[in-house]
């Protein structure tokens, strides 16, 4: 019965040290509904919880020139009320809002959602089919990977001891370009993603794909990047032959394991057929921009 | 006794009038199992087995006793032992042998989470911790969680004391399979013979839990006189006395127990799970002891209602006459005998005409947990298949799916397959106005399916007490002895208020302790609002014959010369002008003039009413994922009389999304070493709110002739049809037969790629 020590620091300086002085069994507490459930359950009894809420940063969402920053802390509530964000990455915003329920969403965070490094997490495969990078504070001082870089497997992150993310980066959107999220669940919310697919778009002034991005989730140990469908989609328009190269590309990539949330044949099948329903949505959005 | 089921016009009856527990509950005033606190209270923690199957060498518990604010440990050494019971055995069995090796293991562990051990300390934490440091060894046992695999020669025993039931002697050696249930009528070879289609299949359905959103809990605190307090959630703390009082050794008046508010039951608080633990600790202790179980816990030790496999063959006329059917059933009990196979036997086919009929089902142990009931027990598993067989039939004789059930619909004077005799039923008018019903008669779009199921169900009556008492001031109490889980307080004060002709609001519906009441047996079994409120209209009548009296008295006239009427005791003397007393009035004199007015009564309630009930279903299905949404949703019952009709849309709505749950989504899903892996919400997937359609519903009125309000018993009859019915739907929308439940995404989709598979 280990006691369990709570620090709310205000600098992102403080929370490195702390976190690096707690060692193994310290932990980063943004949102707390992985957190907490977590220990609820008894998975996990870390010692030290760095709540990052008190660091003003991890707060906000800043638009920038080349890109918008949202701090590690920002609420998929607060994600969803930002008209422009939402005009600018609906797909990432949508996925963000599958999150659990209402109340769920007054807490939860995307970088929280990175960071637990659950195979199903719904916001990342949108974030990688964004070509998200994330900004990480250590004691070595800050860089920034790819959002793909984050999960290494089930549970575990890239992330040295010491190390938390401040914020993450979505680029601005050229025009032309949609994204799109879509998840298959049995049920229609309260559910964890038995597949997630994100896709990406954008367009050449004659219709035709000048470029995409196609990342899933929930059907590998981390979410994946599919590389092979940007080289089926570029240059083409969305006709049948597309999207059935899209929909078997898409579950070649899957290696799934069977679980209590779903088989290895379904996951593979469905993989397949959310991509092409999420490549139209992000098509038609790309249309319209 | 008057009997007004025919009568219409009710002054409070089918009127929709404030909830009494309203305010309490939306305000969270309301006292739930674990609300209850006492000075001096200890935590109790249970250690629960990792293994489905196993021996139990060793237990050493002095590690945790060791442990700073732990008082007490205890395991099955500190409860007391009982013979195995012997036949005559009775439909539904309470053996104390195997309850008591329920609450906590004795020599061998059954099932994943069963309780091996348990902790009283001075909070939640250190009783945790003390789990951690008890040491078990177990020798672990080859597992058998399929009720078919469990009766065959090669499978793991659960219980070597255990030999099969043959009804004159028993098996020669030990066996899963405790019993079998059989009911039979007419000559099946003839009745197949007639038939111009046979049909047969088999049907499979998972265990499913009740998933009531109040986890177990209670609160116990003993004195050193012997005598023991209980404060516990429960549908029957009078249940829950005797079987403490059984199990514990204690004389029942020594036992008072509380029944708190209630998060839901569906027939999973039938039974004791901590309450015997916490008693015995508490004992021990001399101290109150509270044990509140985690939803975790809820989902791997206490009962789900059975799983099901079965075989069915019928044969039907081209004209849609059902000739014969013949079915054979294995129920899973868990880890003790108990399976509802008898309420089977009366539930198959019960409908239906048929002639020739045969059912037996067995009650087959396997390592789960122990079943408990649900909501009919027995019958929606049964519904599944009898009602997708015909379903099948109607298709392939391309017959009219309510023509082939009015074809063969039960009437008076008919008969179940366990020996029910139908009095006055509402069958037929359940089928017609489901016939003209909008909903049977909309268009369905692509990829959608309509089906419909029939329900049938016999209530419960039984043992019911109930104490009214008028208050100085007019107004009034009616204590009854059943926890309130659906709607009970209400409906009793609009009886009650409906004998007084006085406002409801007068009234104050309460629920008693056992220290308080008759024997009252459970809120269960659709019962309640029949038998219980029974109880409370005699009681009123009690109370309304003492007014007259008084009221005779006061005016010195002959008590047969005073009647009851609109709230009032008048004079029926021909030209007599003496004015009406108002039940106000009387309430204030009767202090004065003998006594306090109070009507009892204690009854053992018969004459209940076949219960009918169809529900019609739209579905839609995604043909490249296999999910099933449903679109549309109608319940048409037969409720005898809605005495509160809020409630009875509640119940009627409240069933049909439990078995929307059942036959899409709800399994227990366990590892290759039998351990359950989705012990939550999040993973055991319920129905949530927007995945069900608004649930409509028809209340239809054919009065119980047996009930002086007409009622019949509305809870259950619900969920009878319900799963068979999106199950038929889904079926009737991808064109192939659905036989196992749940039709979850993965099936589905896997039966579709079948038939584009077979149509390439
Ligand atoms: C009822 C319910 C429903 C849910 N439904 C969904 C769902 O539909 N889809 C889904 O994807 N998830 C779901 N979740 C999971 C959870 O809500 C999300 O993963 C959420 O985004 C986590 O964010 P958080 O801020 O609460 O993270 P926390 O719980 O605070 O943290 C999660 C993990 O990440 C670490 N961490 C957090 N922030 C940082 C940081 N800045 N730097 C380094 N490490 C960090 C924490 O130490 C912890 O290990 C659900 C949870 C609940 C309780």
């Amino acid at each position: 019965m280990a006691d369990l020590k709570y620090e709310s620091p205000t600098t992102t300086e403080a929370a490195v040290a702390l976190l690096a002085a707690g060692g193994e069994m310290a932990r980063v507490f943004a949102g707390g509904t992985d957190l907490l459930v977590q220990m609820h359950e008894e998975m996990i009894e870390p010692t030290l919880l760095v709540d990052i809420k008190s660091i003003k940063e991890t707060r906000e969402i800043t638009f920038e020139a080349d890109y918008v920053r949202i701090g590690a802390a920002v609420t998929g509530a607060e994600l969803g009320e930002n008209d422009k964000l939402v005009a600018m990455w609906p797909g990432v915003v949508e996925a963000v809002e599958l999150i659990g329920s209402y109340q769920v969403q007054g807490r939860a965070t995307i970088a929280g959602n990175l960071c637990n490094a659950s195979p199903a997490a719904d916001s990342v495969p949108a974030m990688i089919a964004a070509g998200a990078s994330v900004c990480i504070a250590g004691p070595t001082g800050t860089h920034e990977i790819p959002v793909e870089q984050m999960a290494v497997s089930p549970g575990k992150t890239s992330l040295a001891q010491g190390e938390f993310v401040t914020s993450i980066l979505l680029p601005n959107r050229p025009s032309n370009a949609g994204d799109a999220y879509l998840r298959f669940i049995p049920r229609t919310e309260m559910d964890i993603a038995v597949v997630g697919v994100g896709v990406s778009i954008e367009l050449n002034a004659d219709g035709t794909c000048a470029s995409a991005r196609l990342s899933l989730g929930a059907v590998s140990a981390t979410a994946q990047l599919v590389k092979a469908a940007s080289g089926i989609l570029v240059g083409n328009k969305l006709d049948d032959t597309v999207l059935e190269a899209l929909a078997s590309a898409a579950s070649d990539a899957c290696s799934p394991i069977d679980d209590k949330r779903g088989t290895i044949e379904f996951r593979t099948k469905v993989a397949g057929v959310l991509a092409c329903r999420a490549t139209k949505i992000a098509w038609q959005r790309a249309e319209k921009n | 006794m008057s009997n007004d089921n025919a009568k219409t016009n009710f002054q409070w009856v089918g009127k929709r009038t404030r909830r009494p527990d309203g305010v309490d509950k939306v305000t969270g005033r309301a006292r739930y199992g674990d609300d209850m606190s006492m000075p001096g209270m200890l935590h109790c923690k249970v250690l629960r087995s990792p293994h489905a199957h196993a021996k139990i060498l060793s237990i050493d518990t002095s590690k945790a006793a060791a442990i700073k604010g732990v008082k007490a440990v205890l395991t099955s050494a500190e409860i007391p032992d009982h013979p195995l019971s012997k036949p005559p055995y009775a439909p539904i069995i309470n053996d104390m042998h195997d309850i008591s090796r329920n609450v906590m293991a004795r020599d061998k562990v059954f099932y994943d989470g069963h309780a091996v051990a348990a902790v009283a300390a001075t909070s939640e934490r250190i009783a945790k911790a003390a789990l951690k440091l008890i040491e078990v060894k177990y020798e672990v046992l080859p597992h058998v969680l399929d009720p078919i695999e469990a009766v065959q020669p090669d499978a793991p025993i659960l219980h070597e004391d255990q030999f099969t039931f043959l009804g004159d002697k028993t098996s020669e050696i030990p066996s899963n399979l405790f019993r079998s249930s059989v009911g039979e009528r007419g000559d099946l070879d003839q009745g197949f013979g007639e038939a111009d289609l046979i049909l047969e299949r088999d049907f499979s359905s998972e265990p499913v839990h009740q998933g009531y959103i109040e986890p177990l809990a209670c609160v116990a605190s003993t004195s050193e006189d012997g005598c023991v307090e209980l404060w516990t959630t429960t549908q029957g703390h009078f249940v829950i006395r005797a079987l403490c009082s059984s199990l514990l050794n204690i004389e029942l008046a020594k036992i008072r127990v509380t029944a708190s508010e209630i998060g839901g039951g569906f027939g999973g608080k039938n039974t004791v799970y901590g309450e015997p633990v916490a008693i015995r600790l508490s004992q021990i202790t001399g101290r109150p002891v509270r044990m509140v179980m985690s939803r975790k816990e809820v989902f791997r030790s206490s009962g789900p209602t059975v799983g099901s496999r079965t075989h069915i063959k019928m044969g039907v006329k081209n004209d849609g006459t059902i000739t014969a059917a013949e079915v054979e059933t294995w129920y899973q009990a868990g880890a003790f005998k108990g399976a509802p196979t008898g309420r089977a036997v009366e539930t198959y086919f019960s409908s239906y005409t048929i002639p020739n009929l045969k059912a037996t089902v067995h009650d087959v142990c396997v390592n789960r947990p122990k079943v408990a009931a649900y909501r009919a027990p027995g019958a929606p598993m049964a519904a599944f298949a009898a009602e997708g067989i015909i379903n099948e039939l109607a298709n392939r004789i391309g017959m009219d799916p309510i023509d082939i059930r009015l074809k063969n619909a039960v009437t008076e004077g008919d008969q179940s397959l366990g020996g029910s005799v139908y009095g006055s039923i509402g069958l037929i008018e359940v089928l017609n106005q489901t016939k003209n019903h909008p909903h049977y008669l909309a268009p369905l779009g692509p990829n959608q399916g309509r089906g419909l199921a029939l329900g049938y169900w016999m209530h419960g009556g039984g043992l019911s007490s109930v104490s009214v008492h008028l208050l100085d001031d007019g107004s009034v109490t009616v204590a009854t002895g059943n926890p309130d889980i659906g709607g009970s307080r209400s409906s009793m004060r609009v009886m009650a208020a409906e004998e007084l002709g006085i406002d409801i609001e007068l009234i104050k519906p309460i629920v008693a302790d056992t220290g308080s009441m008759g024997y009252s047996h459970l809120t269960a079994g659709s019962r309640t609002t029949f038998a219980t409120g029974w109880a409370v209209i005699n009681s009123v009548r009690e109370i309304i014959e003492k007014l007259c009296i008084l009221a005779a008295k006061k005016w010195e006239i002959d008590v047969n010369d005073v009647s009851w009427e609109a709230g009032h005791a008048v004079s029926t003397k021909s030209g007599d002008s003496i004015k009406p007393l108002s039940l106000k009035e009387l309430a204030a004199m009767a202090t004065k003039m003998g006594g306090a007015i109070a009507g009892h009564s204690e009854i053992n309630a018969g004459g209940t009413g076949a219960a009918f009930c169809l529900q019609l279903v739209d579905v839609e299905v995604d043909p490249e994922t296999g999910h099933v949404t449903p679109l549309r949703h109608t319940v048409i019952q037969d409720v005898g009389r809605a005495i509160s009709p809020d409630y009875v849309e509640g119940q009627m709505q409240g069933g049909a999304v439990q078995g929307i749950g059942w036959a899409l989504n709800e399994e227990y899903v366990y590892d290759d070493q039998a351990r359950l892996q989705n012990t939550g919400f999040l993973d055991y997937r319920m129905p949530v709110a927007s995945d069900v359609p608004m649930i409509d519903t028809v209340i239809v009125e054919v009065p119980n002739p047996n009930h002086p309000y007409g009622v019949r018993g509305v809870g259950e009859p619900t969920l009878v049809s319900a799963p068979a019915a999106v199950a038929n739907a889904v079926e009737n929308a991808i064109g192939k037969p659905m036989s196992s439940l749940p039709l979850s995404p993965p099936k589905v989709l896997k039966a579709i790629e079948q038939i584009q598979v077979a149509a390439e």
